[in-house]
C-alpha cells in the first residue's frame, strides 16, 4: 500500500519534472525504475551510484529521472510506462519483477528502448543484463578457506533462488580449494532487507563459533557485528569498509556504471542493438573490493584469483562439480556447467551440509 | 554455558524495542485509542534518533530526539481523529506511510554514516559475574529503561486513579465524559505518550542495535509491537513476557538454523505470528473468564455533546 502511494507520487513528480524541463528537448531522456530506496545502501544504492556515473560522464547530453519504491507487478507496468510517454527513450528497470511489465510496455512502445536488469525476457527493443556474482563469491570463498582458524564460515542468505544457490556453491568450490575440510553454516533470514534480523544471524554465527562471515542481504549490520565480535567479513554490493575497518577482507561491488553509459551511447549514436549482458569480473560488471585484513600471501592468492577468472582460464564452476550427494553434475558447458545451468542451479555442491529449504 | 548466555543477550536486544513501543500503545489502547501508526512513528524516532545522536555524539540526545519524533507524528493523529473525530483505522494506516515516506526523507542525508553503540552498563564487580553478570549489570540504558518503564505503567494503570480513570475513559467514554472527565484531552496525553515511546523504540535500532541508519530499518516490527498488544490482552506484565517470547523465538530460529536443526525456517519465522493467532482464539473463546482487558470504547470515535 505504501509502495503504491510513493508510486503514484513519484509518478507525478516525474510528470511534473519532464514539464519543467521542456526547453532541454535536445537531451536524451534516460528512465530508472528502482525497487528500493535509494538510500537501501545496497542493491538500489549501487543503480543509483550507476545513474549519477552516467550523468557524470555524458552531462549536458542526458537528463535522467527515477522512479524509487516501485513495487513489482501492476504498479510497476504503470511507472514504466509513464516514462516511456514522458518522452524517455531509455529505460532501465533495476528488479527482476519488472520482467513481464517492461515486455508488455516495450511491446506498446517500440521506439522506446527497454533495458531490463536480472531478467531473461528480451524484444527487438528489449535488452538484458545481470553481473556474474559468483565469480566474486569463488574469490572470497578462496580468501575465507585461508583466513578461517576453525574452518567455518558464517553465510547469511536471503531467499532459496538461484541466485543465492549458486553463490554458496561459488564459495564453497572456491574455499575447498584452500581446505577440503572447511564447513558452512547457512541462516536464511528470509527478506532482502532487515538490518536488525541480519544483525541477529551475524550473531548467531559468531556465537556458534563462525570466524568469517559473508552475506546475500543487503544491509551493512552483519559487516557492523563482525567489527563488534573482532571477527572477518565480506560487504555485499557495496564496498562497506567504513562498517568493519578492520573486518571487511573485500567485498563485491555491482558496478553498472559503465554499463549504462555504453547502453546511452549506444542510444545517442543510433547503434543500439537488443541484447543479453552478462557480465563479470572481466567487463568490471563485478569489481572487488580493495583485499584488506589479510596477509600478503592471500592478497597474492586472491589477486592471482580473479586474474584466472578474469582472463578466462579459470571458471568457477569448473567440470566435474559435484553434487552436496557425491552425485557428478552434467556437464553442459563443455569444460564448465554453462549459463543455464547456473541460471536455475537448485542443488548445493558437496561440503555444504545444509538441508536445503523445501527440499 | 558461554552459547546460552550469548544467546539470552541476542534475546534481550531483540526483545527491547519491541517492547518499548507496545508498552505506548497498550496505553493508548486501554485509553480506547487505536493508533494503527506505530511503524510510522518508530521509523521516524530510528531516522531522528540516529541524526539527534550522529549530530550530538550523544546516545542521550539521540533518544530524546526519537521520542520527540515520535510524539510529534503521533500529535498529527491525535488532531486528526480527536480533534476532527476521523476514523482511527485510516489515520493509522496513513500515519504509518506517512512515517516511512518522511523517515526516508530526513534520513537520506544520513544514509553511510555511522555511530558508536549506546554504551553498557558496567559495575567492575557485578559485570564480570560469571553467566549473570552481562545479563543483568551489562546491558545498555534502554533495557534498564523498558523494564522500569514497564513497572511504571502497570503502577499507573492499576494503583493511581487516574490510571483508572484512563481505563474507564477506554472501556466508556459516554459514561466517562458524563462524570465530567476530560475524555479528549486524556486521551491526546495517552496518544503522545505512546508516539514517544514507540519513537524511543524506533531509535533503539540505529542507537544500540545497529549502529547506522537505512530507511524502512524498523521493518515491520511496529506491526508486530500492535501485536503484542493483543498477544498481552491488554495486560503490563503480559506483555513483557509477550515481548521477550517474540524475540526469544526470532533468535532461536536463527541458532536452531546454524546448528542445522532442519526445521524449515519459513515455518520458525512465521512462529510468532501463529502464536498471536492462537492466543487471539483463545481470547475470544474465554472471553469473562481469560482475562482480556480489552477496552470496550477501542476504536470508536468520540465526539462530545454538541
Amino acid at each position: 500500500m505504501r509502495k503504491k502511494l510513493l508510486t503514484a507520487v513519484a509518478a507525478a513528480l516525474a510528470i511534473a519534472a519532464t514539464a519543467f524541463s521542456a526547453s532541454a528537448a535536445d537531451k536524451l531522456k534516460v528512465g530508472f525504475i528502482y525497487l528500493g530506496p535509494v538510500g537501501d545502501f545496497g542493491w538500489t544504492y549501487q543503480h543509483e551510484v550507476g545513474r549519477r556515473g552516467l550523468v557524470a560522464a555524458l552531462d549536458g547530453k542526458v537528463e535522467t529521472t527515477y522512479l524509487e519504491n516501485v513495487n513489482e507487478g501492476p504498479d510497476a507496468e504503470r511507472a514504466i510506462e509513464q516514462l516511456a510517454r514522458t518522452g524517455h527513450k531509455l529505460v532501465f528497470t533495476t528488479s527482476f519483477g519488472y520482467m513481464d511489465p517492461t515486455l508488455k510496455v516495450a511491446k506498446r512502445f517500440p521506439k522506446v528502448f527497454f533495458e531490463h536488469a536480472t531478467g531473461f525476457k528480451r524484444a527487438p527493443n528489449m535488452s538484458t543484463y545481470s553481473g556474474r556474482f559468483y565469480e566474486g563469491r569463488y574469490i572470497q570463498g578462496v580468501i575465507a578457506g585461508k583466513m578461517s582458524k576453525k574452518g567455518v564460515l558464517g553465510y547469511i542468505a536471503s531467499f532459496p533462488i538461484p541466485e543465492v544457490i549458486s553463490g554458496i556453491n561459488a564459495t564453497m568450490l572456491g574455499a575447498r580449494t584452500v581446505n577440503p575440510d572447511i564447513k558452512v553454516k547457512i541462516i536464511w533470514v528470509n527478506s532482502w532487507f532487515d538490518p536488525g534480523k541480519e544483525a541477529d544471524a551475524a550473531k548467531a554465527l559468531a556465537d556458534q563459533g563462525c570466524d568469517v562471515l559473508m552475506q546475500h542481504t543487503d544491509s551493512p549490520a552483519a559487516m557492523q557485528i563482525a567489527s563488534q565480535r573482532g571477527i572477518l567479513a565480506f560487504g555485499q554490493d557495496s564496498d562497506m569498509i567504513k562498517f568493519g575497518p578492520k573486518s571487511q577482507l573485500t567485498a563485491i561491488v555491482d558496478n553498472w556504471a559503465p554499463y549504462y553509459i555504453q547502453r546511452t551511447k549506444d542510444v545517442l549514436d543510433g547503434t543500439w542493438k537488443s541484447t543479453d549482458t552478462w557480465g563479470g569480473l572481466k567487463s568490471k560488471l563485478v569489481v572487488m573490493a580493495p583485499y584488506t585484513n589479510m596477509p600478503d600471501d592471500v592478497k597474492k592468492l586472491a589477486e592471482k584469483t580473479q586474474a584466472a577468472i578474469e582472463d578466462g582460464s579459470l571458471h568457477p564452476f569448473k567440470c566435474p562439480v559435484i553434487d552436496q550427494d557425491g552425485k557428478t553434475v552434467p556437464c553442459e558447458g563443455g569444460t564448465h556447467l554453462s549459463d543455464k545451468q547456473i541460471l536455475s542451479m537448485n542443488f548445493y555442491v558437496k561440503g555444504v551440509t545444509d538441508k536445503m529449504p523445501g527440499k | 554455558m558461554v552459547l546460552l548466555e550469548a544467546i539470552i543477550l541476542s534475546v534481550i536486544a531483540a526483545s527491547t524495542p519491541l517492547l518499548l513501543a507496545a508498552a505506548g500503545e497498550l496505553v493508548v489502547e486501554r485509553s480506547g485509542v487505536l493508533n494503527l501508526g506505530v511503524e510510522g512513528m518508530m521509523i521516524m524516532g530510528a531516522a531522528c534518533g540516529f541524526a539527534g545522536a550522529l549530530l550530538t555524539g550523544s546516545t542521550f540526545v539521540g533518544a530524546l530526539f526519537g521520542i520527540v519524533a515520535g510524539a510529534a507524528l503521533s500529535s498529527v493523529f491525535a488532531l486528526l481523529t480527536l480533534g476532527l473525530a476521523v476514523n482511527q483505522v485510516a489515520t493509522g494506516l496513513a500515519l504509518t506511510i506517512l512515517g516511512i515516506g518522511l523517515s526516508g526523507l530526513i534520513g537520506a542525508g544520513f544514509v553511510g554514516q555511522r555511530i558508536a553503540l549506546a554504551p553498557h552498563l558496567f559495575l567492575p564487580a557485578l559485570t564480570d559475574l560469571p553467566f549473570v553478570g552481562h545479563i543483568f549489570f551489562g546491558q545498555d540504558a534502554f533495557v534498564y529503561f523498558s523494564v522500569i518503564l514497564i513497572g511504571g505503567i502497570w503502577w499507573f494503570l492499576y494503583r493511581t486513579r487516574a490510571g483508572l480513570v484512563l481505563r474507564a475513559v477506554g472501556d466508556n467514554h459516554t459514561s466517562a465524559h458524563a462524570l465530567g472527565y476530560p475524555v479528549l484531552k486524556i486521551r491526546l496525553l495517552a496518544v503522545l505518550f505512546g508516539g514517544a515511546c514507540a519513537g524511543l523504540g524506533g531509535a533503539y535500532l540505529p542507537l544500540a542495535y545497529t549502529p547506522f541508519f537505512v530507511p524502512g530499518m524498523t521493518a515491520g516490527r511496529g506491526w508486530i509491537a500492535l501485536a503484542l498488544v493483543v498477544f498481552s490482552s491488554w495486560r503490563p506484565v503480559r506483555l513483557v513476557g509477550g515481548a521477550y517470547l517474540f524475540g526469544a523465538v526470532t533468535i532461536l530460529q536463527l541458532q536452531a538454523q546454524g546448528f542445522g536443526l532442519g526445521i524449515p525456517s519459513q515455518l520458525m519465522s512465521s512462529l510468532p505470528y501463529i502464536a498471536t493467532v492462537v492466543v487471539l482464539v483463545l481470547i475470544s473463546r474465554g472471553r469473562g473468564t481469560a482475562g482480556s482487558a480489552s477496552p470496550a470504547s477501542l476504536g470508536l470515535v468520540f465526539v462530545p455533546d454538541r
